[in-house]
């Protein structure tokens, strides 16, 4: 997609009178300083939200980010500099500043930029103009008509849409000329429901890297509906049990499971350095043989995926565990030549002021054997739990956490009461050996996930078929 | 390197480009605007056993426009200051306003709230960018973390920030108002192993002022020592007990408290402390207020987000709510002038029955210590509270051994009526103060 290159540089250079050439010149003084890998990042995004409460569309605004940031690597260093407007004065003070890390051993040259043109994941249409602001607003007025129709004990509805669209241009002294246009859209529902003296919240939410038309018409019905049948299942929810216990997960965004028990922890820098649990276990068994673990950034449109990384690698499908076994971690540049892998695609940055490191995409287990209702019916007592809320992770020991919002107890091998929102923990390699039945029903979430890392966001994708976990502990209030 | 910055210098440009961003809001036909303009110019040194790993050297600059038409209210901002960004981002916010629907309860705050002569808050003491002398603090740092004991196997670094801020909030009421700061941080991450597998722990200090920060050699200890006393950490048996809370956990209760007082969360139905104002919610000793004019800490302010000038005020006294924390906006949506608690509270503030720390040890006698919290698993609406803790075991007033992969659950409402005791060791690092929190009882979920 050599369009794509020329759109970015028409975006972020041409305006700013930064040619090519200063790039290359650029990445020439960051070889000659000695760096293993002198790297420019531009990026311009503009992203537009709209809310809608108490019935009306009350509040509406639009961001405009746009930057540089330069890094020069040096063995385990990196120099790296950030300037918030894109200019050649700011540029040549941030390539001296992240030069001035890599002191002796100069004399190095930069490689002659090679584009990398993979076929694009998305359509490099800006959803801020796909719809007119009135049908923005009306989409809105939509969804909150629908949950007021539905049941009358919704007493508060509240719409968020987020609209966004980046360009970035990457270029590097190992050759890489890379650039991606990156559209992305959220709709987010939340209610209130009042019974009586309870309240509850249920909240839905989807979204993707694609523009708004290729959602379904009733869209922003069924995310209502999904909203409002949340809250009123947990009108009746009684308390959680506290305890070790088996655990049935629903498929989808129960994945983040996933995403703490092993994504985090198969991280290249957390590896290279020894902190994770995981680290020097390559080859082993660290899963039952029921769990074959992707990470996956090619899926087309997902919020996970990226067509290249922000240091310009194409993604791929990088298999994390198979049949259990370990076979391998996510990379970005730095971290793959420090431990004489390969990029596989994952090196990602929130923004052109934060440097790059090892992120998951769209993080999944393959399907198995298993109908769901076998799974249940084969968990006599324990608790099913279909929808999360955030998870978090300590990679070093393994240990993490995260909150069902809704769950239900599992009786006679039946699902019967919901229970209330309740956090579950274990430790990652020990819960991953005590996966014993996965279900056919592989899904993947519904576009919201935002995952955080050394106070990094980016937006991620999650996913798994049903699973039964023999134990973990449950944080209920029910001793 | 070493750059000398003074971010003062680059205050009359924030307040010309901010007077510049109003102008243009009128000419597009704003009833009333309200625009801040930050710039932040930093470091960040990383070394990790022993040999510098990253410098970061940082320059961000933003504004944020608000644009009244009316009753309407559209928003922008960007990272651009260049004229012709804040040309298309005024107008962007403009066209969103024209797009959005009449709420009676848009508006500036009230002219005469405004904070017309800000008091100097001491927030400013800048030091040099200096990335050799940042790097030999992170290096002591993390030395002394490993030179603590042989268990200390592994690092995820020593890290040294050095930062200027300078902020500039104005309207068209005239008022222009700015707030001019530094910060300095340095902290630790180290990992130690023993038979039983790998532990983390961190620790750290921040001040605005350098002279305040505790020594490098300090935090490295610090850390070490916390890390090491995670070793070979075991479960307790499910079931309930009294918690201690270690301040640096306790500071999130006083984050749900707060955030269940706060106006958005009020006035959207979505707290569980809803028309609580005048009512007994929590043990009678139970204080929580704000020090907004304190010199030198992180969450002092003069004006809040509003431009509304601050002042020091209990949410909670004697376990009756005195005051909700709201906005110009949510004081309106609720009947309440604002509290000048637009964008949140200011040096918030948690006391209660005070104990020495020891003291609250021997009070508890038997329960869990938790000095490391997990997770999300907090409901607002209706305060149902689960999260992840790791920290020890005490029996008869005394630490018996570490603890790890528990949870800790019980309903707000009730862990505010439950709490027992507090300590005298406030945990001054940041906006929300703390100190040690006992808990009578909550239920910890662990083994069978």
């Amino acid at each position: 997609m050599r369009e794509t290159i020329e759109a970015a540089e028409a975006a972020l250079l041409q305006p700013a009178t930064i040619r090519r050439q200063d790039v290359d010149r650029a990445l020439g003084r960051l070889a000659a300083a000695g760096s293993d890998l002198g790297e420019a990042f531009f990026q311009n995004r503009r992203s537009e939200s709209w809310t809608l409460e108490d019935g009306i569309v009350k509040h509406g605004s639009f961001n405009l980010d746009r930057g540089l940031g330069v890094r020069a690597l040096s063995g385990e260093k990196t120099g790296a500099a950030y300037v918030e407007d894109i200019r050649p004065e700011g540029f040549a003070q941030a390539v001296d500043a992240a030069a001035a890390i890599a002191r002796g051993g100069g004399g190095k040259k930069a490689k002659a930029l090679q584009a990398q043109t993979p076929p694009p994941l998305y359509q490099a249409d800006n959803p801020i103009h796909g719809l007119a602001q009135k049908d923005k607003v009306a989409l809105l007025a939509r969804v909150d008509k629908a949950a007021r129709r539905l049941d009358n004990r919704v007493q508060e509805v509240n719409v968020h849409l987020s609209l966004g669209f980046e360009a970035m241009l990457v270029m590097a002294t190992d050759g890489v000329l890379a650039a991606d246009l990156r559209p992305m859209t959220r709709l987010d529902v939340s209610v209130i429901v009042v019974e009586g003296k309870r309240r509850e919240r249920g909240y839905a939410g989807a979204g993707g890297r694609r523009g708004l038309s290729t959602f379904s018409h009733e869209w922003p019905e069924d995310l209502a509906k999904e909203a409002v049948r949340g809250a009123l299942v947990n009108l009746d929810a009684v308390d959680a049990p506290a305890g070790p216990m088996p655990v049935v997960l629903g498929p989808g965004w129960p994945g983040v499971l996933l995403h703490e028990a092993v994504g985090h922890g198969l991280e290249g820098d957390f590896n290279r350095k020894g902190s994770s649990a995981f680290a020097n276990r390559l080859g082993e068994q660290v899963a039952s043989p029921a769990c074959t673990v992707i990470d996956d950034g090619t899926l087309p449109g997902r919020r996970g995926s990226l067509t290249v990384d922000d240091e310009g690698t194409p993604t791929e499908a990088t298999v994390l565990i198979e049949n259990g076994i370990l076979v391998g971690y996510m990379q970005d540049k730095l971290n793959a030549q420090l431990m004489g892998m390969a990029a596989t695609g994952n090196g990602r940055r929130q923004s052109y002021a934060h440097q790059p490191m090892p992120r998951m995409t769209n993080t999944f287990m393959q399907p198995g054997p298993y109908e769901r209702e076998e799974i249940i019916a084969a968990c006599p007592k324990g608790v099913y739990a279909v929808n999360f809320g955030g998870g978090q992770v300590d990679i070093t020991s393994g240990r993490f956490v995260f909150s069902a919002t809704e769950a239900y107890l599992i009786e006679s091998g039946k699902v019967t009461r919901p229970i209330r929102g309740a956090t579950l923990i274990g430790n990652g390699p020990d819960v991953m050996t005590k996966v014993s039945m996965v279900g056919n029903d592989l899904a993947l979430d519904q576009g919201v996930g935002v995952c955080g890392k050394e106070g990094q966001s980016v937006p991620v994708g999650v996913g798994q078929p049903t699973l039964l976990i023999d134990e973990i502990t449950i944080g209920g209030t029910s001793a | 390197m070493r750059r000398e910055v003074d971010i003062r210098r680059q205050e009359g440009e924030l307040r010309t480009l901010a007077a510049a961003i109003l102008d243009e809001a009128k000419r597009c036909g704003a009833s009333a605007a309200e625009v801040s303009v930050s710039q932040d110019l930093g470091l960040t040194v990383k070394v990790r056993k022993g040999e510098l790993e990253t410098v970061e050297f940082h320059a961000d600059r933003g504004f944020d426009i608000s644009i009244h038409l009316g009753r309407r209210v559209g928003s922008a901002s960007t990272s651009d200051g260049s004229a012709g960004a804040v040309k298309e981002t005024v107008a962007r916010a403009a066209d969103i306003a024209r797009h959005t629907q009449e709420d009676s309860c848009n508006g500036l705050a009230d002219a005469e709230l405004m904070a017309k002569q800000p008091p100097d808050l001491d927030l400013f003491h800048p030091t040099p960018l200096d990335t050799e002398a940042a790097t030999a603090v992170a290096q002591a740092c993390e030395a002394a973390g490993f030179a603590y004991d042989k268990r200390i196997v592994n690092s995820e670094g020593g890290e040294a920030t050095n930062s200027q801020a300078c902020t500039i909030y104005a309207n068209s009421h005239g008022f222009i108002g700015s707030s001019i700061s530094t910060s300095q941080s340095l902290s630790c991450v180290l990992i130690a192993e023993d038979g039983n597998g790998m532990q983390r722990d961190y620790w750290y200090t921040a001040d605005r002022n350098p002279k305040l920060l505790e020594a490098p050699e300090q935090v490295g200890r610090t850390a070490a020592q916390r890390t090491v006393a995670k070793l070979s950490p075991r479960k307790v048996a499910t079931g309930e007990c009294p918690v201690l809370y270690a301040p640096q956990t306790a500071r999130s209760l006083a984050g749900h408290i707060i955030g269940a007082l706060s106006g958005g969360a009020l006035y959207r139905k979505a707290s569980f402390l809803l028309d609580s104002l005048e009512t007994e919610i929590a043990t009678p000793q139970l204080r929580l207020f704000e020090q907004p004019l304190l010199p030198g800490r992180f969450g002092s302010a003069a004006f809040d987000s509003d431009g509304v000038r601050t002042s020091e005020k209990a949410f909670i006294d004697a376990g009756v709510v005195r005051s909700y924390a709201l906005s110009a906006y949510s004081g309106r949506r609720l009947g309440l002038p604002t509290t000048s608690n637009a964008g949140g509270v200011h040096n918030l503030r948690l006391e209660g029955r005070t104990l020495p720390a020891a003291a609250l040890f021997r009070e508890m006698a038997r329960g869990l210590y938790v000095t490391d919290l997990m997770g999300y698993g907090v409901n607002q609406v209706t305060g149902d509270y689960s999260r992840g803790a790791a920290g020890f075991w005490v029996e008869h007033g005394e630490i018996q051994h570490p603890v790890h992969e528990v949870t800790i659950a019980a309903n707000l409402k009730d862990i505010m009526r439950r709490i027992a005791a507090t300590g005298d060791d406030h945990d001054q690092r940041g906006n929300l103060i703390a100190p040690s929190i006992l808990i009578e009882r909550m239920t910890v979920a662990g083994n069978a």
